[in-house]
């Protein structure tokens, strides 16, 4: 299913197909993301929500099919040149992936450092956006000894401190109070008001639609079933259809 | 490189105990290897000391006739390495030995016949090789009427050959301690590694190449190696002050020759290969976990 025809989408997926060992977790999946936009991609468990993000930043390859970030075909990435597309990339996982035994400031600069960036400017970047990110106060502290919430505000300031054009988030508020969970999504919010593209995997969209305006899009049992515009003002039953439009009061 | 310094030092105070018996293993290696060395070092000198004598005597038989002395003697005179040729007769040869043994020949006055052969002692260039001066005795003791050719350090040669032997199984069990380092080294880059698996998987996702992730583990090999060679050859170096003075005794006394601690040379060579050793292991555990 080919959503949108924009020409310029920085990411586009042409019926890719995942299997793991003869199962599918996704089928046929089509569509186009233009720059600057905010996708939720929602469904229950197992829907392939997090294979999608994975194809994407290839941690997984794709069984079928083909993706397209900004014009560069996935499937003709060699694999000494992964690093550099990941660079691009920014990215959220529910669990943080943080390194436990580094401080938030050495996990942050992490990201810069692979790119080889000079060491003043790393300290410079990180303490910009560890104070974005409101993490500025524990930028020496050991991230096991920080809440959910602060952990992943760390995630975030390391997905955004390479100025990446995309985002990708699974699942950032999965084990996040409301509080911090809101907080996190401010912070990805900030950023696509910048300009950067993110994607969002979660099964909580009633949480983020009220905060961001954006595309739905609906995958179950691997397949896309419906792909909606959302903003914060209107408030979508399953299917995407508006249950609750107090712009129409 | 200062980041990969820091991170591998870091990755050794935070493996304290696995980095420790991996520098212990390599010490004890390096210094099983330098042990052998040192003693074949001051073996080899000792031997150096003595040296192949370039002085042989060709017996004769008892059918040999004067007449035949300048044939025999521009035989051998012309074989490459012979710088002179003396010939001794049998008489001489007595008054020689009565001469030697002064007072206590009073039963050679018993001996009807003088029982001593004609010889002809020669003077061999030696160039400190046995090999040569033996090849020399082998093709002197082919000509027609020599009985036998006596070279005082025959012995000498044969030990030589012993020593030889001696030395290449101390290469081979130096080998084989090396190579047990090796795979202790290789053993513990991989328990760190899996230790480190989560993490070294979160610097892919943040775009690390795989070199960003190697360094600090190549650089970890490197100081395992360095400072196990240093421990042991400093281990060594211990025992030689400790019990040199007394060996270095004894065996002057004995061999007229005096113990070293190994050469600036040896001491590198085998630091360098300490340090290499911790690399190498490094280098190969990684080339097959990151494949």
């Amino acid at each position: 299913m080919n959503l949108d025809t924009g020409k310029h989408a920085i990411i586009r997926l042409f019926n890719v197909t995942k299997h793991y060992g003869g199962k599918p977790a996704l089928q046929n999946v089509s569509m186009d993301i233009l720059p600057g936009e905010f996708v939720f991609i929602s469904g229950p468990s197992g829907a392939g929500k997090s294979t999608l993000l994975k194809v994407l930043y290839l941690a997984e390859t794709v069984s079928d099919g083909q993706i397209l970030i900004n014009g560069m075909n996935l499937s003709r990435i060699v694999p000494a040149r992964l690093p550099f597309l990941r660079r691009r990339f920014g990215m959220v996982f529910q669990d943080f992936k943080l390194i436990p035994t580094l401080t938030v400031f050495d996990n942050v600069a992490l990201a810069l450092e692979v790119a080889g960036r000079k060491p003043a400017a790393i300290k410079k970047k990180v303490m910009h956006v560890l104070r974005i990110t409101g993490m500025e106060e524990k930028a020496h502290v050991l991230p096991p000894t920080l809440s959910g919430g602060e952990q992943q505000r760390v995630a975030v300031a390391r997905a955004v401190v390479g100025d990446p054009e995309i985002i990708l988030a699974d699942e950032p508020t999965g084990s996040l109070d409301q509080v911090s969970a809101r907080r996190v999504l401010e912070i990805l919010l900030a950023y696509h008001k910048k300009g950067v593209t993110i994607l969002v995997a979660s099964h909580h969209l009633r949480q983020l639609e009220t905060v961001v305006t954006g595309r739905s899009i609906v995958l179950e049992k691997g397949r896309l079933t419906s792909a909606v515009h959302l903003d914060p003002y209107r408030v979508r039953d399953k299917r995407g259809a508006i249950c609750h439009d107090p712009l129409s009061e | 490189m200062i980041r990969c310094l820091n991170k591998s030092l870091a990755d050794i105070r935070s493996n304290r105990f696995l980095n420790l018996i991996t520098m212990v293993t390599i010490s004890l290696s390096i210094l099983v290897v330098s042990l052998f060395l040192l003693f074949f070092e001051n073996l080899g000198r000792i031997m150096d000391s003595w040296g192949p004598e370039g002085r042989a005597m060709v017996y004769l038989m008892p059918e040999f006739s004067i007449t035949m002395r300048p044939g025999l003697e521009s035989a051998i005179q012309d074989m490459e390495g012979i710088t002179r040729v003396t010939f001794v007769s049998k008489e001489q040869a007595l008054a020689r030995l009565k001469k030697e043994m002064a007072g206590s020949t009073h039963f050679l006055d018993t001996v009807k016949e003088n029982p001593l052969p004609h010889a002809l002692e020669i003077q061999i260039q030696t160039r400190g090789d046995f090999g040569q001066v033996e090849d020399l005795v082998e093709k002197i003791e082919s000509l027609p009427m020599v009985e036998s050719v006596e070279y005082g350090r025959k012995w000498l040669a044969r030990f030589l050959h012993l020593f030889h032997l001696f030395r290449l199984t101390g290469y081979v069990m130096g080998a084989l301690f090396l190579l047990i380092a090796f795979f202790i080294t290789a053993s513990t880059v991989r328990l760190v590694f899996h230790a480190r698996r989560s993490e070294v998987e979160i610097m892919r996702l943040v775009g690390a190449t795989d070199r960003f992730i190697k360094l600090p583990f190549y650089m970890t090999g490197l100081i395992q190696g360095g400072v196990g060679g240093i421990l042991g050859l400093l281990i060594l170096y211990i025992a030689y002050l400790v019990m040199g003075s007394g060996i270095s005794q004894s065996m002057g006394d004995l061999f007229h020759a005096d113990i070293r601690f190994l050469s600036f040379g040896a001491m590198a060579g085998l630091w360098a290969a300490s340090t290499f050793l911790g690399w190498f292991g490094c280098y190969l555990s990684l080339k097959r976990l990151l494949r």
